[in-house]
């Protein structure tokens, strides 16, 4: 990228030679994004993010479809921000919104889609896998039930591209959303694939980059980043998928061997091979997170604030979990670097971390 | 040793966690998130917006120490919001730094701390701590005008053990200057005005809007019981209070008593605002044992108030006595009463 930074500073969009190389650079990198997920490099189009490609795929369509009176859209309620609010703002506007529920172990049921689809249904939009509890859902059966129905099928897949295959033809979908960052291309840089034939009114207007379907001059060394990373991820896919599966695992088995009271939400299966999602009994998610920040070990929790702070998890509460456990869980994500050391030091920190914690509450006196 | 800072993202208590930094103290910022942030078009105070929650996290990164944004919104609503609305609904005028200081930072927080493994707790208050033989004793900060001792009156003495106040021996002018020494970008930031959680210092529509039911009417009559005129609920009053009272007379009308139950503003001259003697209750004895036997100090009834001179002692149920040796204007409940001896504060306790 740095080089790219350096030697392809042309914008793909001029005649000249500069531009011509930048342009190479970016269908190169078309190319690769299309071989990750099994698509054309032609049904692809470069975004900033996974949330653009999300904006994008619902939006674009719900336009696309308005002529034809479809008013209709339908996701989980599990699915991220990105999805949630963009049908939030599209009910303001007068499209009618159906959120299917998820059971225990967060995943979505082929009947619950059934029952919610109707003639009117323009849009299915269904996460791949669960940014929070890495639960894979069962979108090749959903995806079948939808289009059978003559609705459109999108999949936020910014959680598997990259990690395990993903295939858009097994998958069966019409529409395919990515981002860089989760298989280690850079952060604003993502994409979406559009099967060909589709109809998609891009909800950014201006010129005519991405073949017209994403005004607006390229972020080309993020491009040109994420297509390298597209082809390492799929090189080394199914290798480095075994070995972090292997180190979760173990993970989790030390986790609720070592610690009381202690459980991990979403089904054990399937679900994607670098996170757990674990609750702990009396133990507040935040106090948790720093601590074992301070001791150098970086863990997550269900979604943030605009401030950083940590808000009950909306996927825990609709998978049926009390209050309480919306609160007291975290997230560890392993990757690339990580090691049998790292699973050992955390098996060796946590237990006290958490006693600690536990010990602590309402010990200070009030007046 | 470890220190957690409470940081709201304003000069002074960046500059303490600064300064503690400096001196070789293991530092963790901790920002508390009182209300709900980034919610388009809401507007929120002069202290600890999403600003000067990213302010505190720019300092403590050009610094060099962990910081850490807590969400605190459920307790803040519970300690601080809702005795903030109760009280002015039953006729008292509330103080929530205070309520803050001993209900959040000095407990909730507090704990946190002891959770990352911190015993200690320093704000950016201005007043002084210091271990006297036996007791943790609260005094004035050296800058007179910006003291806040007041505000902590209600700190116990497993609360003071655990408390820190590194600008509280520094005037205002010279935490300013330490903040220009240590490149600090928040040095020249404005100090925060008013309440908080209320910045356009509205407060009467602040309680009309958690508390509906509040606002209700009600009349507002003379001494002598004399119906002047009407008004929309007694939240909207302090004692001492001139304007907004909607009624005239031939002298200036000051608001003389609120009682929520009949609904009634009593309203006559200042001359009818003076009371020479009051009670307190839930008393904190900070510098000494209750006192059963009458004792001199210099008593303060408001955070503005020029301390006068009295006499008080403990009386049953954790309450106390007072009486000014001249008649002071616009005793207030719901405002606390802090006794003083010079700079130290012995106690003091809530104006009934």
């Amino acid at each position: 990228m740095a080089a790219a930074l350096r030697e392809q500073f042309g914008n793909p969009s001029s005649v000249h030679h500069f531009g011509q190389v930048a342009k190479a650079a970016l269908d190169d990198a078309r190319s690769a994004a299309a071989a990750l997920i099994g698509g054309d490099p032609s049904e692809i189009v470069f975004t900033s993010s996974g949330t653009e490609s999300d904006n994008f795929a619902i939006r674009g369509i719900a336009e696309a479809l308005e002529v034809t009176g479809k008013r209709h859209l339908i996701a989980t309620t599990i699915e991220h921000e990105a999805v949630l609010n963009t049908l939030k703002a599209l009910a303001r506007r007068g499209w009618k919104t159906t959120l299917l529920p998820v059971d225990q172990t967060g995943i979505v049921a082929i009947s619950a889609l059934e029952a919610a689809l109707t003639d009117d249904t323009a849009l299915v939009s269904v996460m791949h896998a669960n940014n929070e509890i890495g639960t894979i859902q069962p979108v090749a059966q959903l995806a079948r039930v939808a289009r059978a129905r003559g609705a459109v099928f999108h999949t936020d897949a910014v959680q598997t591209a990259g990690k395990i295959p993903v295939d858009v033809k097994a998958l069966g979908v019409d529409l395919l959303s990515l981002s860089a960052h989760k298989f280690y291309g850079p952060k604003g840089a993502g994409a979406l694939w559009i099967r060909r034939g589709v109809r998609v009114q891009p909800p950014m207007t201006g010129g005519k980059q991405e073949r017209s379907r994403r005004a607006g001059t390229e972020n080309v060394a993020g491009i040109i980043g994420l297509g390298v990373a597209a082809q390492l991820a799929r090189a080394k896919m199914t290798a480095e998928a075994d070995r972090l599966a292997a180190l979760r695992d173990r993970l989790e088995e030390g986790i609720l061997g070592k610690v009381s009271g202690t459980a991990v939400n979403g089904a054990r299966s399937p679900r994607v091979p670098n996170t757990t999602n674990v609750s702990f009994d009396r133990i507040e998610a935040e106090s948790l997170l720093i601590a074992l920040d301070l001791a150098g070990i970086a863990v997550s929790t269900g979604s943030a604030c605009s401030s950083g702070t940590l808000e009950p998890s909306h996927v825990l509460k609709a998978m049926g979990f009390p209050a309480h456990r919306t609160q007291n869980s975290i997230r560890f994500s392993l990757g690339a670097a990580n090691t049998d050391a790292d699973i050992d030091r955390v098996l060796e920190v946590l237990p006290g971390v958490v006693e600690k914690l536990r010990s602590l509450t309402r010990t200070v006196a009030r007046v | 040793m470890r220190v957690v800072v409470a940081m709201s993202g304003g000069v002074d208590s960046s500059v303490a966690a600064a300064l503690l930094a400096e001196q070789g103290h293991d530092v963790i910022g901790l920002s508390m998130q009182l209300y709900a942030q980034g919610e388009p078009g809401l507007h929120f105070g002069s202290c600890c917006t999403l600003d000067d929650l990213n302010d505190a996290r720019r300092v403590a990164a050009a610094v060099g120490f962990p910081h850490y944004i807590l969400n605190f919104e459920r307790q803040f609503q519970e300690t601080v919001i809702s005795n903030f609305v109760r009280e002015y609904a039953s006729g008292r005028t509330p103080l929530p730094c205070a309520h803050c200081n001993s209900d959040l930072k000095f407990s909730t927080l507090l704990e946190r701390a002891h959770g990352l493994g911190a015993s200690t707790v320093a704000t950016g208050h201005y007043a002084q701590v210091e271990r006297d033989t036996n007791r943790w004793m609260l005094k004035r900060s050296v800058d007179r005008d910006k003291d806040q001792s007041y505000f902590l009156f209600s700190l116990t003495q497993d609360q003071l053990a655990a408390a820190m106040f590194p600008v509280g021996a520094l005037t205002k002018p010279e935490v300013r200057r330490e903040a220009h020494r240590l490149g600090l970008q928040v040095a020249d930031k404005p100090d925060s005005q008013e309440i908080c959680f209320v910045p356009d210092g509205d407060y009467a529509s602040f309680v009309a809007r958690k508390a509906p039911h509040v606002a209700h009417h009600g009349a507002i009559v003379a001494e002598s019981g004399e119906q002047l005129g009407t008004h929309a609920g007694v939240h909207r009053f302090t004692i001492g209070q001139r304007k907004g009272l909607g009624v005239s007379g031939p002298a200036p009308l000051y608001v003389l008593q609120i009682d929520a139950d009949t609904g009634n503003v009593t309203v006559g001259p200042k001359s009818s605002l003076e009371r020479t003697t009051l009670t307190a209750s839930d008393v904190n004895w900070v510098a000494a044992e209750a006192p059963t036997d009458w004792l001199s100090v210099a008593a303060q009834i408001r955070y503005r108030h020029t301390p006068a001179p009295a006499r008080v002692r403990a009386i049953e149920g954790s309450r106390a006595e007072l009486e000014f040796d001249t008649p002071q204007s616009a005793v207030t409940p719901g405002q606390a009463v802090v006794f003083y001896h010079d700079d130290v504060v012995v106690g003091g306790g809530w104006i009934d």
